[in-house]
């Protein structure tokens, strides 16, 4: 009987050790830096240039640039994804084409984020002569988060009863309008939080832009579509790993580190309150 | 509006958004033609043979792809071997053991945990994991292998907790009522039924968290030292495929073969996470099968 016990206890040990090891792994995260970011923080971090080669001075168009890029690949996914989840839920029927677009875009979701980068490279900067630029990378961007817009949209298309859509239909109101008047204000909740968590991806993405269009250091801000840009979490790669005063800009390494996880979980936390909000409501 | 009218808006609508499903299928066509011409064109002035069976990447001079392969290998297996009994432990425990309170507060927490951007672990790779490593082995660096595996196996977990989760919570109950009536308990039932039942979900799992490790960059690019040797060991330095592309593609001249090279290296990834990606999708549909 005792040795039943132990078992027990020890069953219990591997599986809540384990869940608590995960947990641990995104508490030592956090806390190493927050910790030893949130004394770099400030208002001036946020709001100017960078000074003398990167060693001082803020993130300014680090932040603006990420900002801008992030906002570029909304406008072309967003429509793109949607409307492609539109026609797989509410037009595609069974069919080898389906099956094939289907295939296709789970197998897009596979693909290594530095492909994406070596696409946008060949299409975007090189084929379509949009050069090294903030539009390039934010249609790599783009590219990269279409098969999750696409799911997620899916899925919250999924959810919505075929009754309401019978009801209009039966009515006399065209298909297009179902979908403009009905489905779509009603899935709004669903589809709104799968494109926040998606953007917030594409935000700390660094690979799809490190050949499309990111620079180090550029020395204003402007919102020009055709100019190379500043983005956070390239900024973070090079502070940590390129610069020549490594251990001297440590500290505002952490303090980016800081700024880019704070803006990530934000998104994460709007997208887990739209889904929440949306499903107390049902 | 007239009806006429609506309805050739209702069919123009129609056609667009079919027309988005069609570019799916481009897009994903393109990339593989983008992939495989450029890499045609490599094979043009390397022979294959030497590519697959050289033991050198020395840009300029000799392309063989196999220190890649073999440090790509390395790091994504290692991190699996850390992260495959952690996730399905945890995931058991979520789906089999947690009050509703307790899950409640830690799958947010997993979220939060797939949200932190790969630049951020990489950096914690150089800052925490390097000298932690280094201190513990005696090493002059901790920029190696088991670096790069530890935190893959961060950014991989988020994926294969969620995944097993889904699927050892959709085996049937009934399952588990009939073992625990057989006189079974609770931990015999777990890891002879329920978990047995829901291997090929496991297996799925296991594949997807697999392809996110193995086309990863920033994180590895940063943390496992970039040394194009064939490593003899987790604590020696690797570089992978990704971080390869991803150092030398910047600075390699338009359509040389160095520049055709990344392509055909590219290629080679792009083949090994499909693969992975289509063994998992196959184990996926396994299970909705067996419980349809």
């Amino acid at each position: 009987m005792n040795k039943k016990k132990l078992r027990n206890a020890f069953n219990w040990f591997v599986l809540g050790g384990s869940t608590f090891m995960v947990c641990l792994f995104l508490g030592v995260i956090l806390w190493d830096i927050f910790s030893k970011g949130f004394s770099s923080l400030s208002w001036n971090f946020i709001a100017t240039f960078p000074t003398d080669g990167m060693t001082k001075g803020g993130l300014l168009p680090a932040i603006v640039g990420t900002v801008l890029l992030t906002f570029i690949t909304t406008l072309f996914a967003v429509p793109f994804g949607v409307a492609c989840a539109i026609y797989l839920n509410e037009y595609a029927r069974p069919s080898i084409l389906t099956n094939i677009i289907r295939a296709s875009i789970r197998n897009l979701a596979g693909i290594p984020s530095i492909i994406y980068g070596l696409f946008g490279l060949a299409l975007f900067v090189q084929a379509l002569q949009l050069g090294t630029s903030i539009l390039s990378a934010g249609l790599t961007l783009g590219l990269l988060s279409l098969p999750y817009i696409i799911t997620t949209t899916e899925e919250a298309l999924k959810r919505i009863p075929n009754s309401l859509r019978e009801a209009t239909l039966a009515l006399g109101v065209t298909q297009v309008e179902t979908i403009k008047d009905v489905v779509l204000p009603k899935a709004l909740p669903g589809i709104l939080t799968g494109v926040i968590l998606t953007l917030s991806r594409a935000a700390g993405e660094t690979a799809p832009i490190l050949f499309t269009g990111v620079a180090f250091y550029i020395n204003g801000v402007s919102a020009a579509a055709n100019q190379e840009f500043m983005a956070l979490p390239y900024h973070l790669y090079m502070l940590s790993t390129q610069h020549n005063a490594i251990e001297q800009v440590r500290p505002l390494a952490y303090g980016t580190a800081t700024v880019l996880i704070l803006i990530v979980f934000i998104m994460n936390i709007i997208a887990f309150y739209v889904r929440f909000k949306n499903r107390t409501q049902d | 509006m007239n009806t006429k009218k609506r309805e050739q808006i209702d069919a123009l609508f129609k056609n667009v958004f079919k027309a988005t499903g069609l570019i799916t299928i481009a897009l994903l066509a393109g990339i593989f033609l983008m992939l495989f011409i450029n890499s045609f064109f490599f094979f043009f002035n390397v022979s294959p043979l030497d590519f697959f069976t050289g033991s050198q990447w020395d840009p300029e001079t000799k392309y063989s792809i196999l220190p890649l392969l073999v440090s790509t290998s390395l790091v994504a297996m290692g991190s699996m071997i850390i992260a495959v009994p952690l996730g399905i432990l945890t995931a058991a425990y979520l789906s089999e053991l947690a009050p509703p309170k307790v899950q409640m507060f830690l799958k947010p927490m997993i979220e939060m945990l797939a949200a932190i951007p790969s630049v951020a672990i990489g950096f914690l790779g150089i800052v925490l994991v390097g000298p932690g490593l280094a201190h513990i082995f005696g090493i002059q660096n901790g920029l190696n292998a088991l670096n790069g595996s530890i935190l893959l196996a961060v950014m991989a977990l988020p994926t294969i907790v969620t995944i097993s989760e889904d699927a050892i919570n959709a085996v049937p109950k009934s399952h588990r009522e009939a073992s625990l009536a057989l006189g079974a308990n609770k931990w015999e039932t777990l890891f002879r039924v329920t978990i047995p039942a829901a291997l090929p979900g496991l297996i799925a799992a296991i594949m997807l968290g697999l392809g996110r490790a193995l086309g990863e960059t920033m994180t590895v690019l940063m943390a496992t030292g970039n040394a194009a040797a064939i490593p003899k060991g987790f604590l020696d330095s690797v570089r992978t495929i990704t971080a390869t592309i991803a150092i030398e593609m910047g600075e390699v001249p338009y359509q040389t073969t160095h520049y055709f090279a990344l392509f055909a290296i590219a290629a080679l990834l792009f083949l090994i996470t499909l693969v992975v990606n289509f063994i998992g999708e196959y184990f996926a549909n396994q299970l909705r099968k067996f419980h349809a």
